[in-house]
């Protein structure tokens, strides 16, 4: 069995009752001393739960109403204390063929549905080594953990459109369609369900999701630098840190300033 | 465009044996006479008659789809084809003949006899000819769009049952069903009845063409029973079927895809879950079917697009019914103002 039996709190985020309680029965078998601090049944209340308990250990179901378990993961690696421990991050999973590849880098573990105990005292010996190798202060999330969320977003982003990366932002204002040139768009923005275009002088509104554009964009021009934010690269003048520790870029041609995310932050390296 | 040159020598090659029947044929009326006139003289005419008729048509825009250019079209074309290639293959020949001195010796015969039986022999023979290339061109066209509607029957078939058996739904279930083993066995074999009955249904759908409204009901029942274990508090249903209605025979598993839409695209995606209601009623000559959901509702921008994926299962209900029902049958989506998503199915009541 698992020891030495480390002392831990955790969270579960799974929409299913019966599939919550069986993964907290299974968590207490195999676990004992991990003290399950919450169970809650959607994406949103995962993210909100998890900053309000800061459990150790998080087992989020990837497929959940609300939010996925993996956009309320990067939501999290952004909102979380810098002063604070990551938690180690377990996704469980039905069947998602796509996650399961991208799984293989390991430094976050996954469970399929249903749970058998002998793959759960793997995860469980995982995490604990994971928890324990965890440095008590500063160090915050490691590099290993971001990179794989980021891998895990693009396998799940549907594949780009054969004929090429998108020209035109077509953009309707009245009754009329205005065409604005890619090379003019500074920055795009989610926005609820819409996405705002910024050009230097000008916004815009379109209703095609951030999700849906990603992919038509040119990823060579257009970085993502947050889960809402889209830059062209060409338009960013100087990234800076504030002093909360968080990136900022200025931008030409806009005068407000552009947060980065901790998990694009190693688009932004001196060379 | 692309012409396929073994196709066209093979019909060459047919045309001249014809022709060379034809020829046998004349000879023995007249065994006195030579056989290589008239074999040239067939030969000739069916010749350019053949490459008139059969790569012309290549040539017709309204003979791209059968192979054959439609209406009179084809008409003209014989009779075009089968004149030229008389006027060309018999000038031709006539040259020949005058060259190579084949009727030196022999008596001539009547001009006008003459020429009236070879326009005759033309005549028939170009129409046969033609027919016969005509129908056999036209079964396999026939052919073919046989076996691209029963692949595309099959296809459809196919992405049905995928999206009936998504592997998600599946473990999810079973993931359901080995938690409720250990803390609820009798739940747990009733949660295994209605799988059983579902996958049975599913997998079984393409045999039974019709069945009665009550087993309808009785299938969906299964797969909602299914889901509001799987789903718990977050999901409600009803299924409203009047009794006067329970015999009337509806298309086998219509309701599935709409009620899967419901529960995937409506329900599931959506925080507080909500309300599925099935229901059908007669409404004078018609019958009417609603699958009716407080889920989502149609995703993102306002207009009546449904989610992703949902679109296929409509679009497959709604040709089921345009097969079975033409014009006399109606689907209508429309978008709840209370939120949620309502299908409206409406074809002939069978009293």
């Amino acid at each position: 069995m698992n020891s030495p039996q480390l002392a831990a709190t955790a969270l579960i985020a799974e929409d299913e009752p019966l599939l919550a309680r069986a993964l907290q029965a299974e968590l207490v078998k195999a676990w004992p001393q991990l003290q399950i601090v919450g169970v809650v049944g959607d994406g949103v209340s995962a993210v909100a739960q998890s900053l309000a308990l800061k459990p150790d250990v998080l087992f989020f179901d990837i497929r959940m109403p609300g939010k996925s378990g993996l956009d309320a993961a990067v939501e999290l690696a952004d909102e979380w204390p810098q002063d604070q421990p990551f938690p180690a991050l377990v996704f469980v999973t039905a069947f998602d063929q796509y996650a399961v590849q991208a799984f293989e880098t390991q430094a976050i573990d996954y469970v399929l549905k249903p749970v058998q105990h002998d793959r759960m005292c793997k995860t469980i010996a995982k995490v604990q080594e994971t928890l324990a190798r965890r440095p008590k202060t500063n160090a915050n999330i490691d590099d290993a953990t971001l990179g794989q969320l980021r891998n895990l977003l693009g396998a799940m982003q549907p594949p780009g459109p054969a004929q090429g990366a998108l020209r035109l932002i077509q953009v309707s204002v009245g009754n009329s369609i205005r065409m604005i040139p890619i090379d003019e768009v500074v920055y795009f923005e989610a926005a609820d369900k819409y996405v705002r275009v910024l050009t230097h002088d000008h916004e815009y509104l379109i209703r095609t999701p951030l999700k849906e554009l990603l992919p038509q964009l040119d990823v060579q021009r257009f970085w993502q630098v947050h889960r809402g934010t889209v830059v062209r690269a060409d338009a960013i003048d100087s990234v800076t840190r504030d002093e909360s520790g968080k990136l900022q870029l200025a931008l030409r041609g806009r005068k407000e300033k552009v947060l980065v995310s901790r998990l694009y932050a190693h688009l932004f390296k001196a060379m | 465009m692309k012409i396929d040159w073994t196709n066209k020598l093979q019909h060459l090659l047919q045309v001249l044996a014809f022709a060379l029947g034809i020829a046998t044929i004349q000879y023995g009326f007249q065994p006195e006479r030579p056989y290589a006139p008239p074999l040239v003289y067939s030969l000739l005419i069916s010749f350019f008659a053949w490459s008139i008729i059969d790569l012309g048509r290549e040539f017709m825009p309204s003979a791209r789809e059968t192979g054959w250019p439609r209406g009179w079209h084809g008409l003209a074309l014989v009779i075009a084809g089968t004149v030229t290639g008389y006027l060309l293959g018999t000038w031709l020949a006539d040259q020949m003949c005058r060259a190579y001195g084949w009727y030196a010796g022999y008596p001539r015969l009547d001009r006008d006899t003459e020429l009236r039986s070879s326009i005759l022999v033309t005549a028939i023979a170009g129409i046969t000819v033609s027919f016969y290339f005509y129908a056999r061109n036209k079964s396999a066209y026939l052919e073919r769009k046989m076996t691209e509607a029963h692949r595309h029957a099959n296809e459809a078939r196919l992405k049905l049952l995928e999206t009936q058996l998504e592997p998600h739904m599946l473990f999810n279930t079973l993931a359901n069903l080995r938690a409720l083993i250990g803390a609820d066995p009798q739940q747990a074999q009733h949660m295994l009845d209605h799988m059983i009955a579902y996958l049975r249904a599913t997998l079984n759908a393409s045999r039974a063409a019709t069945h009665p409204l009550q087993t309808e009901f009785d299938r969906l029942r299964d797969y909602l029973e299914l889901m509001s274990i799987r789903m718990g508090p977050r999901m409600a249903f009803e299924l409203k079927l009047p009794p006067e209605l329970a015999q009337h025979p509806v298309p086998a598993l219509l309701l599935q895809p709409l009620v899967e839409n419901s529960i995937q695209h409506g329900l599931e995606p959506k925080v507080e879950g909500g309300r599925v209601v099935v229901s059908a009623q007669r409404d004078g000559h018609d019958l009417v079917l609603e699958v009716t959901d407080t889920g989502l509702g149609p995703s993102g921008n306002a207009d009546l697009t449904p989610a992703k994926g949902a679109g296929f299962g409509i679009a497959h209900v709604r040709e089921r019914l345009a097969t079975l029902y033409g014009a006399a049958a109606r689907v209508d989506c429309a978008a709840r103002a209370e939120g949620g998503f309502r299908v409206t199915l409406r074809f002939p009541f069978q009293a």
